[in-house]
């Protein structure tokens, strides 16, 4: 146990806390609560790796831990941070705590909807922190479970159908990881050491080329399903647009994120020479996500399904400049995964707000929200301004590192895919623009929008939380890439060793 | 050999207070059966055994032996647990006596299955747990399902046993001895007299397990058997066959492991299969679980098939699991069964609005058996998949692991009647039998931390052994 253990053990408690309330406020109070610690929390241990960084520590991984667990397999507890993960838990944390905001009103049941929803974030605080495949796996796995019934019992719409498609899919997900996993785990022996879960450990060891040819595509696909990687992206439109606003902030922002995170951490970092092999079929594959998220997001008239289906574009793009495999790109990949998992939770966030009172998220049945409702609607115009990339806000500083990135693979191929890619750009202020331009602006026709309200207070600091993030990445983004950079470099040593 | 003495011990006195004792006195049965099979229970867990051999080597034992009988004990326990009200039926109530006493009758049967040294001796344990158990399947005799299942089962069972005993007049005629020791050394691969003892042999190992296609009786006979009978057949039953088997097949059939493991890899994948894929229309939850447990059950031979010390270790593990998240789940049919008579999936639409609790331990039960972290059945999945992968069984493990999202999702419907489906007359709120409530909570608390206590498995494994 050492301190990196208590963004597991926040949600945990604060899991405990909530079992004894007895009406809403005291719910509400704890999860604020526990939320804020958590945030915090995340904060200190941003400050505190900085601290240590600029001390002079340069071990890969900072504040690690180890417990054996299962000593005849060789699992361990085993925790530690770099700058990546870092990053990730912050930005977990800052969308926790703006989705307890967001889902202030949750009813009916909402002692079970926030234990799920602290259940999930064990999940994924827990994946991220983790460096042994074991442990990782196993919070991965938690992470998906209290989806099921998050969408099942408070989702909207089909939202049976959506749970049940989306836990599947994921599951099956998590089955190709798990034998990926095993592949790596039996195939990585070195001489005189035992087997090994430690992905540090591992990433010393090398394991032979034809089982790295089996087994990075498994491992990839497995967290690339998480990725909304086409063609098994189909769960996130329909379960992005079924889940409650926290859960689509919290799936959408962060989890969707544990897919990217996956695949260079385990899937290329333990296997480079066959991830420099096969990368082009998945490059193909992400090509496909990025084109195709955006032209679906075109022709949706739900504006979850718009978003859900920008998600799957964005994402893609995540995917996308990690199998660039150099330095540039990947950082624009860790620069996207926080950008996008900011500015899609700020899209849900406001597409809950704006449904809980119109009661519609069709696109045909709102106009000149920005009358009615000014401060919501500034804050998606923002929300789109960053999704479309413009320079200051977060989005522009993620897809201009990862462009960059791209093209700096010399060969035709990478090219040609870099520059499909980039059309995405268009497509996307395409749809951005349409939806803004539609619901937001215009004469207000119906009368019954008139009287709608705008924004609560705790509806203002969630929002306005989320838009100081993506100011931030947007203003100061050198200060996320150097965390990146620094934690990318074992990573592209060790494709570097391969060619 | 203290474990079976012990047993039958409690057995007779068991036997003798039913035949003996006063009606004031029997207001107490339940909870003295209960008591001294807990007593037993405890004791058995408490022993250490030491590897030794009893009846010029007819009876072997070790400590794995030991480990399995305590847990078999426990699998007892539950099952008297959950019985009570069941038992207290007017039908049952008379002869509630001789529940006790077959059932754990029955579990000597396996004892000596289990630590058999001899194929006569392995014979007779056999034998001793099915004929009763034929019995405790038709204990509800005038319940035509029941009388039926039964019927079913002791035919079944015959059928399997005789083929298993021509396997064996198999390996006498080519061996000219029954003892483990003397068979071991000889068996080859190469001889059909072997070969036709192997498979028989496994026939009937596998119509214990209920494996496909041997498992034709398993839905009919859990369908209509009492429900605590149910559990005790998929888990103790089971559990019991599936450590003899490994035992056999290591220590007797290690010459012919490249026989037995391909017909495992088939075995195991088209059980798996086609039991998910049933599982996945049954509308009677004890059915689904009839379905789950020979699935489950492939998992296990996963376990089996390896062959290794590991290899064993998950099986006892996965056992371990198995018992706790079943047993969970077929306490809480047994609790609704009993007071409303409703076992239909539809059935258990909102159960979470009016009995969170019993509706709480099912999903617990369900993810456990769905094999979702962090309870046991995510650890018990695991390790048998580990222990697979190991001996290079990648395409298998992968097979296996895409079974899971089948079986997860008939698990989910369970889950999704329970906390997600409307209904406008769900169970109403029920009071909950004590005994029944300690079984549960006893079932909860196991899924809950065996595979977070890590202990546990270290201790398997060091007791453990391969071919």
């Amino acid at each position: 146990m050492n301190f990196l253990s208590v963004f597991v053990l926040i949600p945990l408690l604060t899991m405990a806390a909530l079992l004894p309330c007895r009406n809403i406020k005291q719910l509400r109070g704890v999860m604020v609560a526990g939320s804020t610690i958590l945030l915090l929390a995340a904060i200190w241990l941003v400050a505190a790796f900085v601290g240590e960084r600029n001390g002079g520590n340069t071990a890969q991984m900072l504040f690690t831990a180890s417990v054996t667990w299962f000593a005849p397999l060789n699992i361990c507890y085993a925790a530690g941070v770099d700058g990546i993960s870092v990053a990730m838990i912050l930005l977990s944390a800052v969308i926790v705590f703006t989705g307890v905001f967001a889902s202030w009103n949750m009813q009916p049941q909402t002692k079970e909807f926030f234990m799920w929803l602290m259940l999930l974030s064990i999940g994924v605080f827990g994946f991220f922190i983790s460096i042994d495949l074991f442990t990782m796996f196993m919070y991965y796995e938690i992470a998906l479970i209290p989806m099921y019934l998050l969408i099942g019992v408070w989702g909207s719409g089909r939202k049976e159908y959506s749970a049940m498609k989306l836990t599947l899919m994921l599951m099956a997900g998590s089955a190709f990881l798990l034998i990926g996993i095993l592949g790596i785990y039996f195939n990585a022996e070195a001489d005189g050491q035992g087997l090994s879960m430690n992905i540090l450990e591992l990433a010393q060891r090398h394991i032979p080329i034809e089982m790295q040819r089996v087994f990075f595509p498994l491992t990839f696909l497995g967290f690339g399903v998480l990725g909304a990687l086409f063609p098994f992206h189909t769960w996130s439109p329909d379960g992005h647009a079924s889940a409650p606003t926290a859960v689509s902030m919290l799936h959408a922002g962060v989890l969707m994120k544990l897919g990217g995170y996956g695949c260079f951490r385990v899937a290329i970092y333990l296997m480079p020479e066959a991830a420099s092999e096969l990368s082009w079929i998945f490059i193909i594959l992400t090509g496909i996500s990025v084109v195709y998220g955006a032209f679906s997001a075109i022709v949706q008239t739900d504006l979850k399904y718009i978003n859900a289906y920008s998600s799957v574009s964005h994402c893609g793009l995540v995917l996308f400049a990690i199998l660039m495999l150099n330095k540039t790109a990947m950082t624009g990949a860790v620069l996207q995964m926080i950008s996008h998992g900011l500015m899609t939770a700020l899209f849900f966030a406001l597409i809950g707000m704006i449904y809980g009172r119109t009661h519609t998220r069709d696109i045909r049945e709102l106009q000149g929200l920005m009358k009615i409702m000014p401060f919501l609607s500034v804050c998606y115009v923002v929300a789109g301004l960053a999704s479309l990339g413009l320079p200051g806000l977060s989005g522009f500083a993620a897809e201009m590192t990862i462009f960059f990135g791209a093209f700096q693979n010399p060969d035709t191929f990478h090219r040609v895919f870099t520059i499909i890619a980039c059309s995405s750009i268009v497509i996307t202020a395409v749809y951005i623009l349409r939806v803004v331009g539609k619901i937001l602006y215009g004469p207000a026709v119906n009368s019954e929008h008139l009287q709608l309200t705008d924004a609560t207070w705790y509806e203002k600091i969630s929002l306005i939380t989320l838009i100081i993030a993506i100011l931030g990445v947007g203003c100061l983004p050198f200060w996320l890439s150097g965390l990146a950079n620094e934690s990318l470099a074992p990573i592209i040593d060790r494709l570097a060793a391969t060619i | 050999m203290r474990h079976e003495l012990l047993l039958i011990a409690v057995a007779i006195v068991l036997l003798l207070f039913d035949l003996i004792a006063s009606a004031r006195v029997k207001k107490y049965h339940h909870l003295i059966a209960c008591t001294l099979t807990a007593g037993f229970t405890v004791t058995s867990f408490l022993m250490h055994e030491e590897t030794s051999s009893v009846f010029g080597g007819m009876y072997l034992d070790t400590a794995m032996h030991g480990l399995v009988k305590s847990l078999l004990a426990f699998g007892t326990l539950l099952t008297f647990l959950i019985s009570n009200t069941w038992l207290a039926k007017p039908e049952t109530a008379i002869k509630r006596g001789e529940f006790y006493v077959i059932t754990l009758f029955t579990l000597v049967g396996m004892y000596l299955m289990i630590s058999s040294g001899h194929f006569l001796m392995f014979y007779i344990g056999l034998e001793t747990a099915s004929i009763p158990m034929a019995t405790l399947v038709a204990f509800d005799k005038y319940r035509r399902h029941s009388a039926e299942a039964g019927a079913k089962y002791i035919l079944a069972a015959a059928f399997a046993s005789a083929i298993m005993l021509y396997g064996l007049s198999m390996i006498y005629a080519f061996v000219g001895s029954l003892y483990f020791e003397d068979i071991a050394p000889v068996l080859s691969s190469t001889s059909y007299m072997c070969l036709i003892g192997l498979v028989f042999f496994l026939a009937g190992a596998f119509f214990k397990l209920s494996m496909v296609p041997f498992h034709l009786w398993t839905a009919d006979v859990y369908e209509g058997a009492p429900t605590p009978v149910t559990a005790y057949l998929s888990v103790i039953s089971k559990g019991s066959m599936a450590f003899a088997a490994t035992v056999i097949l290591y220590t007797v059939f290690g010459n012919m492991v490249d026989i037995w493991q391909p017909i495992f890899w088939w075995i195991i994948l088209i059980t798996i299969t086609l039991a998910n894929l049933f599982a996945v229309r049954q509308q009677n939850l004890k059915r689904l679980l009839a379905f789950s447990s020979i699935s489950q059950a492939g998992y296990l031979a996963l376990g089996i098939m390896s062959g290794t010390a590991m290899g064993m270790a998950t099986v006892v593990y996965y056992t371990v699991a198995y018992l706790c998240s079943n047993f969970a789940a077929f306490g809480v049919i047994q609790a609704i069964e009993d007071k409303t008579g409703k076992v239909t999936l539809a059935d258990y639409n909102g159960l979470y609005g009016t009995n969170p609790k019993l509706a709480i331990t099912m999903m617990l039960a369900m993810f456990s058996l769905g094999g979702i972290p962090f309870f046991a059945g995510f650890f018990s999945k695991f390790f048998v998949f580990a222990a697979a992968a190991e001996q290079g069984q990648y395409l298998l493990v992968f097979l296996a692991l895409l079974n899971t999202i089948i079986s997860l999702y008939y698990y989910l419907l369970v889950v999704k009647a329970m906390f997600i489906n409307k209904t406008d007359a769900p169970i109403s709120t029920l009071k909950t039998d004590a005994y029944g409530r300690i079984a549960l909570v006893a079932c909860v608390l196991g899924m809950l931390f065996i595979g977070l206590i890590s202990p546990i498995f270290d201790y398997i494994v060091s007791i453990s052994f391969g071919m």
